[in-house]
């Protein structure tokens, strides 16, 4: 559930399997060669035994019991009631519900895009060789490391509260909005404000394939005389963007699942879990109250697929756009 | 995004061009990093200056650092957070930390092994599997994991949060192991094989010891995540005895915060100490081993 986790290798790598298979030179007897297979699979599978289990105990039978409590009504204390579909009707009509799915999309759609082209903007700058450049890097990308924290949570509650520091410096400008953290449209903005404060992960990922775009392509079009923005619109990007395809991808999924943060700077507010007026309310944290406060585990379940099947849309829809416009090198 | 932010490294063809222009360029390049820097940093130094001022200071001064630093809200720590020491805290979190790493090395690698070592019927399907999960929302398994874990009694016990991390459920670092081990050297394995070494002896003696950077920046990824978890510890652990850091400052937040303000900021600050010591320490593993090891391979 880390945020340091998300970013991973370009999603070429994720398909691929890309181990030479190798032949012996003289193919052993047939008998031999099935013996030494079958002990290799005994092998594989002892060596992943403990995945396995994983993968079987905690991953796919709770898969499958999720999707039998969505259908049931089921408070942990008595045994799960068959209700069909009711808890669908019920969600997709509770205004609650309908505002943690409103102020979601608004933070996934508001701090994502945000998020990375402040990314892909610093990698730009720090792309360029100068002194300093490692210490920028590490210090850029400390936040992703901490953001996740209660203590950041804290300190950003504080610093966008009511007569603080940016209450404060936006007064001087003439805009008097009074705190972040207590004005229910405003809440989820501190939220993308620190979402977006952790730019560094996805610029490292950035910086990483800008080194790998060849410098010949660069002194070719400025022999042609393209421009800056010519070359950043036509060789840059269509050569970076299998790494920011990748980055676009884990970061909306994220985005999508965010909790602590919102549970933390919305805590608190007037007896609210989730910011005032549920104001920061976002789809993950109406599930725990559905499911851990109010001891509706069918509920919560039916709310966990539909955020599923969300993220497997948007996901299919990103994996399908792919072809448009995400360019992978022959043979890479 | 400045013009000039866009421009990556032009070779300087004509050596007149290239100084006249590296001088401005270089103090524009610097002072862009250095505004952005101290956007990054103010957070950071907010929180030290205010765990030295009076509780009603923090919010409504905006000098960051106070003109009497007081140092009360550290001592005021000693009494606890509701009659429980603060050590409490972080000896639950370093159990919980520590155990996640040695459940991750173990378990991923034996798995990364098979993965990138061991050819078996049905390898590939299990690689697909293994990346689906790595895209799967966790909050599909947050009720039904809590309802085997209540069956099996064990709310309120270290097990949901260490069981998981022992079973390889993390696929993002058997991928991370999987990608290095795929790129040692094969002539090393193959080797020991014509000397008739098991696989366990090859992943002992000669894999293992070679995925050592894999292997680094897992542990510091795993013990960073276990430190700054909150969801898990709000779901499962309920006595304040076996609370992690992350529940403790909750807790301040929730309980103490009115009375002692000042006290929770420096909490904070406490708090984030081991995340900061990891990074300043191991900062080249985190960054390149994110950045390289996956990329290319």
């Amino acid at each position: 559930m880390g945020t340091a986790v998300t970013h991973a290798p370009a999603m070429e790598d994720l398909t691929q399997d890309s181990e030479p298979r190798h032949r012996p030179a003289k193919s052993p007897r047939p008998a031999a060669l099935k013996r030494r297979g079958r002990r290799e699979t005994l092998a594989g599978y002892l060596f992943m035994s403990p995945w396995i289990a994983g993968f079987l105990l905690l991953t796919a039978g709770p898969m499958v019991a999720s999707l039998y409590f969505a259908f049931t009504d089921y408070n942990l204390f008595d045994a799960p009631q068959w209700i069909g579909l009711d808890n669908f009707s019920e969600m997709f009509a509770d205004p609650r519900w309908q505002n943690s799915v409103k102020v979601t999309l608004w933070y996934v759609a508001v701090g994502t895009p945000i998020k990375l082209i402040a990314a892909l903007g610093v990698a730009l700058l720090l792309a360029q060789k100068r002194r300093g450049q490692a210490f920028y890097r590490a210090a850029f990308y400390a936040p992703s490391l901490i953001g996740a924290s209660v203590s950041i949570a804290i300190v950003w509650k504080a610093i966008f509260s009511d007569d603080a520091v940016v209450d404060r410096t936006q007064k001087l400008f003439g805009i008097d909005v009074g705190g972040w953290t207590g004005d229910p449209d405003l809440i989820i903005y501190s939220l993308v404000a620190l979402t977006v404060w952790q730019f560094g992960a996805p610029m490292v990922i950035f910086l990483a394939g800008l080194k790998q775009v060849p410098r010949e392509l660069y002194e070719a079009a400025e022999v042609d005389g393209a421009g800056t923005f010519r070359r950043f619109w036509n060789i840059t990007l269509p050569m970076i963007s299998p790494v920011l395809f990748f980055n676009v991808l884990l970061e909306t999924i994220h985005s999508f699942q965010i909790f602590s943060s919102a549970y933390i700077v919305g805590g608190g507010a007037g007896g609210n879990a989730c910011g005032p007026a549920d104001g920061s309310m976002v789809y993950t944290c109406y599930l725990y109250v559905q499911g851990f406060e109010n001891s509706r585990m069918g509920l919560a379940s039916a709310m966990a697929w539909v955020l599923l099947v969300a993220v497997a849309l948007v996901t299919a829809v990103l994996f399908w756009s792919q072809k448009r416009w995400v360019h992978y090198e022959e043979g890479a | 995004m400045s013009a000039q932010a866009t421009e990556i490294t032009p070779a300087p063809t004509a050596k007149g061009g290239a100084l006249r222009r590296k001088l401005p360029g270089s103090l524009a390049w610097h002072i862009g990093s250095l505004l952005i820097l101290a956007v990054i940093l103010y957070p950071v130094i907010w929180v030290v200056g205010g765990s030295f001022k009076n509780s009603d200071d923090i919010v409504g001064s905006l000098d960051l650092f106070p003109s009497d630093p007081i140092i009360s809200n550290y001592t005021r720590l000693s009494e606890g957070i509701a009659d429980i020491p603060i050590s409490t805290f972080f000896l639950n979190s370093l159990t919980l930390a520590v155990g996640s790493v040695i459940g991750i090395l173990v378990s991923c690698s034996l798995t990364a092994y098979a993965f990138a070592k061991i050819k078996f019927a049905g390898r590939n399907l299990l690689f697909t599997l293994m990346i689906g999960t790595l895209l799967l929302p966790y909050h599909v398994l947050l009720i039904p994991q809590y309802v085997l874990f209540r069956n099996m009694d064990m709310i309120n016990t270290n097990t949901p949060l260490l069981l998981p991390k022992y079973l390889a459920t993390e696929a993002f670092f058997v991928f991370l192991m999987v990608q290095f081990m795929r790129n040692l050297p094969r002539e090393l394995d193959e080797a020991a094989r014509l000397d008739g070494c098991g696989h366990f002896r090859i992943y002992w003696s000669i894999v293992l010891p070679l995925s050592r950077p894999a292997l680094i920046t897992s542990a510091i990824f795993t013990f960073i995540n276990a430190w700054n978890d909150f969801m898990g510890p709000l779901i499962y652990l309920n006595d304040p005895e076996k609370y992690t850091v992350s529940l403790g400052l909750k807790m301040f937040v929730d309980q103490d915060a009115v009375a002692n303000y000042g006290g929770m900021i420096a909490m904070s600050l406490v708090a984030l100490l081991p995340v900061l010591a990891f990074f300043l320490a191991f900062q080249r593993y985190l960054i390149d081993g994110m950045a390289t090891s996956g990329l290319k391979g």
